[in-house]
């Protein structure tokens, strides 16, 4: 088993984070805003998986696990709210979804 | 001799609870409710004045002092919240609160329409508080307490119908102008104590006597700058302007604080510190001096007056202005005789005409009335009877006083013949503006409609109201009797002013002058001759045939008679003089150093507030950057 140096995982990693940050950003469909959302917490789950293998512990895993759940959690629930805006407004603009000017 | 104690202790209190009672229930009371309460509390206030005076009276006791609380310590010395009472402050407070209650039981029909009513009273109530404070004081700070508190109730009172601008500006006038005289006391105050280490008038006056000498340099500024006070206080030159403006507030208002009581405060301030000005024979004399000018001043000015208050408000100014000739020329019960007189007869004839406003639906022009008698017959009677007074008559009350006043001149060593010739001078202006008050308001055709003729062609005669209650006819009554007969008081008056101003005559080694014989004879002539000369010259003004009343009244606009209307142009004069110059200055500095940092950090505050406007966008994806800008940004510092 080829060992990959720390670096290189933790510069995919922010590689990742930076490309779901922009994606963020970028986006104006809140799907796809979304999609970025899970991109960034990918990252984030390649991070800790990469620490986990380099120094042989399972926390990484754990971690990983707890945010694969959360991120599966987060989904279904963004999913749903996404199908109502649609039905609601015909639209899933970011840009326009500002009615509470929050 | 406790009762008396309690009775004087208690003595300010009643009218301060009425004034807490009234402010705090507001409009919850009714009307009938609210007069009982504020006329009820001066009332009693006068009945344990005239019982207090009456003691003093029959006692041999010359003083009454009751201690109530200490109110602070300055250095070694104390300042006590004491009540003193001599024969001076006697006289003060049976005029404060027995001249006050009847002008509280008027004021009660007068404003009982006022949806303010109880402000109003309560307003009133506040205002004899301070003023018997102000008498009651025994020492300088407690009468500075009173003399303030007068002064803000005359500001409230004047400017009581605030809505129009006009009178708020009248209150603030007032409020300015004896504000400069109240300063150049507040100045004396500081200067006796830190020269005489004591506030107590009594032991001032005996420090006085002890440290300084007749017409030490210090002595002089001290009574100069307390004359500032009274000057200010008492309306007279060169601080005179706020008077005529103050009629501006409800008319029982003028009769109570603008010509019985607050405005002679100046007068009792004089007369309290008598030991002061004893020491300065000089200003005894610009005492004398402002007195005389004043008087002969507003003689002019309510020559030509058109409102029937402003008429009554330079006669008030010429009349303290006899008061301070007293004064100067050192007769002090004199001065204070005249003071009651004038309290009794000029109260009387600003309610009346109070009376005579409501009438005629607050109409104050005296070209627009005219022939009155017929209408308001008893409201002439006691119009009459109050000029009869204010001219002196023999017989009637002012005419003791002036004339005592008048008789004291002549030889007096800070005085002399020319004043006792101003005051001559002023007595026949007396009369003459008072023939033609009369003349113009209760004589002659009636003038309700003249200038108006195109408006009130169908209704040629404005209906009078002479449905006048009860509670403002007996003040009146009561007033009238006062007037005519306050005379009689002189004997007891002179009786307790003598103990209080004995040994205080002046050096008249000096002047032992010749008094001719024919000075009394002039002195009580005066009068008639002024009323024969207005009989004929005011000729136009009471006789009833007049046809074209336009042309007769075309006169007034004459330079000379605008001159006077303005008050001998003194407001033109201060605008100029020091109104425009201060309004150019501040103009001028408008931005200065503390301005522009002011300025600066509200430029900051503004710049903030845009940009974080600018960030409460609303878009998720600018919320969402700005976190991520920010997140880097601090890890950028926690990193370096």
């Amino acid at each position: 088993m080829i060992s990959l140096p720390l670096e290189h995982i933790f510069i995919l990693a922010c590689i990742l984070f930076m490309i779901g940050f922009v994606g963020v950003i970028a986006r104006k469909n809140t799907l796809f805003i979304l999609m970025s959302l899970e991109v960034m917490l990918n990252a984030v789950g390649i991070a800790f998986i990469g620490a986990g293998s380099v120094w042989e512990q399972a926390d990484g895993q754990v971690m990983f696990i707890l945010i694969l759940t959360l991120a599966a959690a987060e989904v279904a629930l963004g999913l749903a709210l996404l199908i109502r805006l649609q039905r609601r407004f015909q639209s899933l603009d970011i840009d326009k979804l500002n009615r509470l000017r929050g | 001799m406790t009762t008396n104690l309690s009775m004087l202790a208690w003595l300010p209190f009643y009218p301060l609870i009425s004034f807490f009672i009234l402010i705090l229930l507001g409009k919850r009371l009714s009307w009938f409710m609210a007069s009982v309460v504020s006329v009820g509390a001066v009332s009693l206030s006068a009945i344990s004045a005239f019982w207090l005076v009456q003691q003093l009276a029959i006692s041999d006791q010359q003083v009454i002092t009751v201690q109530l609380w200490q109110w602070f310590s300055l250095g070694n010395s104390q300042v006590n919240f004491t009540l003193y009472l001599d024969g001076l402050s006697a006289v003060m407070i049976s005029v404060v609160t027995g001249v006050g209650a009847l002008i509280h039981l008027y004021a009660a029909g007068y404003m009982k329409t006022d949806e303010n009513f109880s402000r109003f009273m309560a307003y009133m109530n506040l205002f004899i508080v301070a003023m018997l404070l102000l008498v009651l004081g025994d020492n300088l700070v407690l009468l500075y307490l009173g003399w303030e508190g007068v002064g803000l109730c005359s500001f409230l009172l004047i400017g009581f119908w605030y809505q129009d601008k006009n009178n708020a500006l009248a209150a603030r006038k007032a409020f300015i102008v004896t504000r400069i005289g109240d300063t150049a006391m507040a100045i004396a105050l500081f200067m006796l104590f830190n020269s005489l280490g004591e506030f107590n008038i009594n032991h001032l006056t005996e420090l006085a006597a002890v440290k300084w000498q007749v017409g030490d340099q210090q002595v002089f500024w001290i009574a100069l700058l307390l004359l500032g006070g009274a000057v200010g206080k008492s309306a007279q030159l060169p601080l005179q302007t706020w008077l005529p403006d103050a009629m501006a507030g409800p008319t029982p208002v003028s009769a109570l604080i603008h010509a019985a009581t607050m405005v002679t405060a100046g007068v009792y301030l004089i007369a309290r510190m008598h030991g002061l000005f004893l020491l300065a024979p000089e200003v005894m004399t610009y005492v004398a001096w402002i007195g005389a000018l004043t008087l002969l001043l507003a003689g002019f000015a309510a020559l030509a007056q058109t409102d029937i208050k402003r008429v009554l408000a330079y006669s008030t100014m010429s009349q303290i202005g006899y008061m301070m000739l007293a004064l100067g020329a050192g007769a002090w019960s004199e001065g204070i005789f005249h003071l009651m007189t004038h309290a009794f007869f000029k109260a009387l004839l600003f309610l009346t005409a109070g009376s005579v406003i409501l009438a005629l639906h607050h109409q104050q022009n005296i070209f627009k009335m005219g022939g009155l008698v017929k209408k308001l017959p008893i409201e002439t009677t006691l119009f009459a009877i109050g000029l009869i007074c204010l001219i002196a008559l023999p017989g009637t009350s002012g005419f003791y006083s002036k004339e005592a006043i008048i008789a004291s001149l002549w030889t007096s060593p800070t005085a002399g013949p020319i004043f006792w010739w101003c005051a001559i001078l002023g007595a026949l202006l007396t009369s003459v503006y008072s023939c033609r008050l009369f003349f113009l308001t209760f004589l002659g055709n009636s003038r309700a409609s003249s200038g108006t003729h195109i408006d009130n062609k169908t209704d040629p005669k404005i209906e009078v109201n002479t449905d006048f209650s009860a509670i403002m006819r007996w003040p009146l009554y009561l007033l009238a009797v006062l007037a005519l007969l306050g005379g009689l008081f002189s004997t007891m008056l002179d009786q307790q002013l003598a103990i209080i101003f004995a040994n205080t005559s002046l050096d008249t080694t000096v002047a032992e002058e010749f008094e001719p014989h024919w000075l009394h004879i002039v002195a009580i002539a005066t009068p008639f001759i002024g009323i024969v000369f207005s009989w004929f010259y005011f000729a136009d003004y009471r006789q009833t045939s007049g046809i074209n009343h336009d042309a007769a009244f075309a006169e007034k606009n004459s330079r000379l008679t605008s001159f006077c209307l303005h008050g001998l142009g003194f407001d033109w004069l201060y605008q100029k003089l020091f109104i425009n110059p201060y309004c150019f200055i501040a103009k001028l500095n408008r931005k200065d150093i503390f301005d522009q940092i002011i300025m600066t950090s509200r430029w900051y505050v503004d710049l903030w507030r845009s940009a974080l406007i600018a960030n409460q966008n609303g878009s998720l994806r600018w919320y969402a950057a700005s976190l991520g800008i920010a997140v880097i940004f601090l890890l950028g510092v926690a990193l370096l």
